[in-house]
């Protein structure tokens, strides 16, 4: 048991909970049943493992970045590489474990949101992998941002659906997917691809990203023979950020460090930093940050990356954050560009635009702690999907041709 | 003064019918126009009017519903309108509750949002996305405020749940009849009197049954088994596709009376 377990059952302080049409309650509790009978059944932890090693290619490496670590005071800099994980992020470890769930709950369709297309690829793989119907929800906006990996979803099989309420984003796109599931839950499963949502989509979430933190540790340990100072990562719902913090929330030592998208800066009000500016109350099925106005209506997002721009956040983020145990703080689009462009130069890795604002957050906070600090940044995933938009924004020759 | 819930419902069962529940969202397509929309919903025949709190994120709402939130949200209707709006009908003699979201709600303020409510002259509140387990603090301010907690069962709640949901209950039970988003739909599912009958089982309270219903016709065979019918799309769509507020409210008029002779029809 660690700190942050949740207090009442599906809550994290007074975070989290179900606020759910009555017509999901049903469901919400045949998940957690089939989730915590899988968790006690070895047999599905054998499945998973094997799956992760097979097909994931898991572990992933712990990578000492030497030449980046330069760029962050000094501090000794490693990346847990969930980039070279199958489909490109993290995501995938979600998505395999919910599609065991799925066949264990005799579930012949999955849906997923998804916003800059990492989750609905890695959905639509999973999907492909297990013989599972397929629809993706996707704000239009993203669709544009993201093309690459529309086309990705399309090719496995899946079903895209742009969608064009509201702000035409992630938030949108949750909306629209609740509303499918709402109407086919009896045949279909909602594969939500982050530790947010009604229990237990928070817990059981982060449950399958655990991996991450626990190969962290071991690794790190192995190779430096003590635990980092600090753990890093990009938080937009906050599934990478809470895989590696797993891993080390009962070593207070650790500092936890995580970095939302501060768009065009938090002052324009165009940012997606829910701890920065956000209040208490209740988006998507669960209490938690939520960007609102003063009516509690919820305000739109703004990030250059589409897997950040979301006005609200995981609970249990919410809890850590109140707590003091992690640290959250806004990095914007020209500071999370300007690390990308040092990755990609430093270390021959183009990272998402995602990790990038982890990568930023990390220079920042390498200069704080100095040389001789051990800082593990979770590379949540690949850039490939942003090659066009980084092209356009560092004006290449080309882009936009 | 309103007549409460209870006279409402005890009058329609006085007269051997199924009481008439309308829906329509405050501040659509105005503030005004939807008060004088209200009027004439029941000028038609509507006995209780939900007046519905415009919310960003209205993810238990098709499009018909959508698009109106999203024109009253835009044309500035905040948590004082809606209340304005109730407090206005009211003063018309007008039974009303308010159906809402939770997240405005909560950030109101849960004891001020039901004071409030309560010196509008509203009567109860309709919560579809609270469940009883996250609602403590709301059946103490309701019941403070001596106002109706109205919550919902669906066709995939258990016995066991429906019997919770009840017991949290006033005024009415909600009964979705179909397991999906608000909108006017061509036949009313079929999982709705046997969800009734269940509720029956677990409730005194007046079960009524809302999602799809659009007509006289399938109003009629609701009423035949429901205590009450609730529709809203159908009303919201004959507003959108108005040329002028006068024909929405001629409009408006005209379905009321249609479903209102429906919940008086006699079973051949």
């Amino acid at each position: 048991m660690t700190t942050t377990q949740e207090h009442q059952p599906g809550h994290f302080g007074p975070y989290g909970g179900r606020f759910v049409p009555e017509a999901l309650t049903a469901a919400l509790d045949e998940l957690e049943q089939a989730f915590d009978l899988a968790c006690a059944d070895p047999t599905f932890a054998l499945e998973l493992s094997e799956l992760e090693r097979t097909y994931t290619g898991r572990p992933s490496p712990l990578t000492f970045a030497s030449r980046f670590s330069l760029e962050c005071g000094g501090a000794r800099v490693y990346l847990k590489r969930e980039d070279l994980n199958h489909t490109g992020s993290h995501k995938i470890n979600n998505v395999l474990g919910q599609a065991l769930l799925t066949r264990r709950m005799g579930k012949q369709r999955v849906i997923a949101e998804t916003g800059a297309g990492q989750h609905g690829v890695a959905t639509a793989t999973a999907a492909a992998l297990m013989g599972l119907e397929c629809t993706v929800y996707m704000g239009e906006e993203d669709t544009r941002r993201q093309a690459l990996n529309v086309a990705r979803m399309r090719l496995l099989g899946a079903e895209v659906v742009p969608v064009t309420a509201g702000s035409r984003t992630l938030k949108d796109a949750i909306n629209e997917a609740m509303r499918d599931w709402v109407t086919t839950v009896e045949r279909t499963h909602y594969v939500l691809g982050t530790v947010t949502g009604p229990a237990p989509f928070p817990r059981m979430v982060r449950h399958f990203h655990e991996v991450i933190g626990r190969e962290t540790r071991e690794q790190i340990l192995a190779v430096e023979g003590r635990l980092p100072d600090a753990a890093v990562a990009c938080v937009g719902g906050g599934s990478n950020a809470m895989g590696l913090f797993s891993g080390f929330l009962d070593d207070p030592q650790v500092q936890l460090r995580g970095y939302e998208a501060g768009g065009e800066g938090v002052a324009t009000g165009r940012h997606a930093s829910r701890f920065a500016t956000g209040a208490p109350g209740v988006l998507h099925g669960a209490r938690t940050y939520v960007m609102q106005d003063e009516w509690g209506q919820t305000m739109p997002s703004h990030s250059i990356s589409a897997g950040l721009d979301y006005p609200g956040v995981g609970p249990e983020h919410a809890w850590l954050h109140d707590t003091g145990r992690a640290v959250y703080e806004p990095v914007d689009d020209a500071e999370a560009m300007a690390a990308f462009e040092v990755l990609c130069r430093t270390e021959g890795i183009i990272p998402a635009i995602e990790t990038a604002h982890a990568l930023a957050g990390a220079m920042r906070l390498g200069r704080e702690l100095g040389p001789g600090a051990i800082i593990v940044i979770n590379l949540s995933g690949r850039g490939d999907k942003d090659v066009a938009t980084a092209a356009e924004w560092f004006g290449l020759p080309g882009a936009g041709a | 003064m309103s007549r409460s819930l209870a006279e409402v419902f005890d009058q329609a069962r006085h007269e051997g019918r199924a009481a008439l529940i309308g829906y329509l969202p405050a501040g659509f397509p105005t503030a005004q126009e939807s008060v004088e929309l209200i009027r004439a919903m029941v000028d038609g025949g509507v006995d209780i009017v939900e007046v519905g709190l415009p919310y960003s994120d209205p993810l238990m709402d098709g499009p018909d519903i959508q698009a109106a939130v999203e024109q009253a949200l835009g044309g500035g209707t905040t948590t004082d309108v809606v209340l304005d709006v109730v407090e206005q009908v009211s003063a018309h003699g007008i039974t009303a509750v308010v159906m809402t979201y939770w997240n405005p709600i909560e950030r109101y303020g849960v004891d001020r949002f039901a004071t409030r409510l309560a010196q509008a002259g509203g009567h109860g509140v309709i919560t579809p996305d609270l469940t009883p387990e996250e609602a403590a603090a709301w059946i103490d301010a309701t019941g403070r405020n001596d106002l109706d907690r109205v919550f919902l069962v669906a066709p995939s709640s258990t016995d066991a749940r429906i019997d919770r949901v009840a017991s949290v209950s006033s005024g009415f039970l909600y009964a979705a009849s179909t397991m999906g988003v608000t909108g006017a739909r061509a036949q009313v599912s079929s999982a709705a009197p046997e969800l009734v009958e269940r509720a029956r089982h677990a409730t005194d309270l007046p079960v009524c049954v809302g999602l799809g219903v659009s007509t006289g016709d399938q109003a009629a065979e609701v009423a035949a088994y429901a205590d009450g019918v609730i529709v809203g799309s159908a009303f919201v769509r004959r507003i959108l596709q108005a040329a002028s507020p006068a024909e929405a409210r001629e409009q408006v008029g005209l379905l009321a009376a249609d479903l209102a002779e429906g919940v008086r029809r006699r079973p051949a």
